[in-house]
């Protein structure tokens, strides 16, 4: 007599896995096509009011500090000038973070004097944006060994654009 | 005596388990450091960097993202306009936020500029923006290591 075997015992099932693998280098592909690297960025706030009519004077409000940038003919920075102070060291944005230092004395938070202080920067309008920026990290604070940023003017502003 | 030696007809199977889970961890990292959000960041501009750029959190309420490129050429979305065709762009995007009931004193002009553009074209737009009624600016940089 034969003997019956029943349908599936013993037997090992396979799957076709080829489209699932074809559809999962596919979508690698993708991804790795449209992956972009980029670096993190920051932001720093600029104070640009609309009118100088805008609103009272604040009585605590300190004078702002004029930042006057001079740039050659190629949009190069070649002069520095804190109030009447020419900064013409080989680094003026070190001097000018240690001068700026010097008159908050790291006086930082809700009301201290680098809250209440303002700067007006005064910048030849071919000068090359990227020393506006190292001009307003250096204004607005350091990084401390701690790797902490000490924040020190956070009241940053444009003079009018001069015509150049 | 010595016959064909015999042929097994034993198919070779391969497991692809440890294949197919090193693709899937691939695809799963890649979906996840995709960020189509940083579409606004066009490679053409260099930006200045800075030692005290964190990103900013939260990440502000209605951005107007302006790209200024090394040539003053302003790139606003897609569209790539001189500075003075930036005026009708704004006022496009000020009849955007009215029609969320918004002011443009709500909205964030964010400025992209390249390191080489001129510093009195970012001034020149943001008069432009000033006039449009826009009062909150950000200077954008590039993240530098210390």
């Amino acid at each position: 007599m034969p003997r019956i075997k029943s349908k599936g015992e013993g037997e090992r099932v396979d799957f076709d896995m080829t489209p699932m693998i074809d559809c999962c280098f596919q979508l690698i592909i993708f991804f790795m096509l449209s992956l972009k690297i980029f670096a993190s960025e920051g932001d720093f706030s600029i104070k640009m009011p609309v009118s100088k009519s805008e609103g009272p004077v604040d009585p605590t409000q300190l004078p702002p500090i004029k930042l006057r940038m001079k740039a050659d003919g190629t949009g190069r920075l070649v002069a520095i000038t804190m109030g009447t102070k020419q900064l013409s060291s080989s680094d003026p944005f070190a001097e000018l973070r240690r001068e700026v230092r010097s008159i908050i004395k790291d006086d930082i938070g809700p009301g201290s004097s680098g809250s209440k202080q303002e700067i007006e920067l005064d910048c030849d309008a071919n000068l090359q944006y990227q020393y506006v920026m190292r001009a307003i990290t250096a204004v607005s604070g350091y990084v401390g060994p701690d790797r902490q940023v000490v924040k020190l003017i956070e009241r940053i502003k444009f003079s009018p654009r001069r015509q150049g | 005596m010595f016959g064909k030696p015999k042929r097994t007809s034993s198919a070779v199977t391969f497991d692809m388990t440890p294949m197919i889970d090193c693709t899937f961890q691939l695809v799963i990292f890649f979906m996840l450091t995709l960020n189509f959000a940083n579409d606004e960041q066009n490679e053409m501009i260099r930006l200045p960097s800075s030692e005290l750029a964190k990103p900013t959190e939260p990440p502000w309420e209605f951005p107007i993202t302006l790209q200024v490129t090394g040539k003053n050429m302003v790139i606003v979305g897609s569209e790539q306009v001189p500075i003075s065709g930036l005026r009708s762009v704004l006022q496009r995007e000020r009849s955007a936020l009215e029609r969320f009931n918004r002011t443009p004193s709500h909205a964030t002009v964010i400025i992209r500029a390249d390191r080489y553009a001129k510093t009195g074209a970012v001034q020149e737009i943001i008069e432009i923006a000033q006039s449009l009624k826009f009062e909150r600016f950000v200077l954008r940089a590039k993240e530098k290591e210390v």
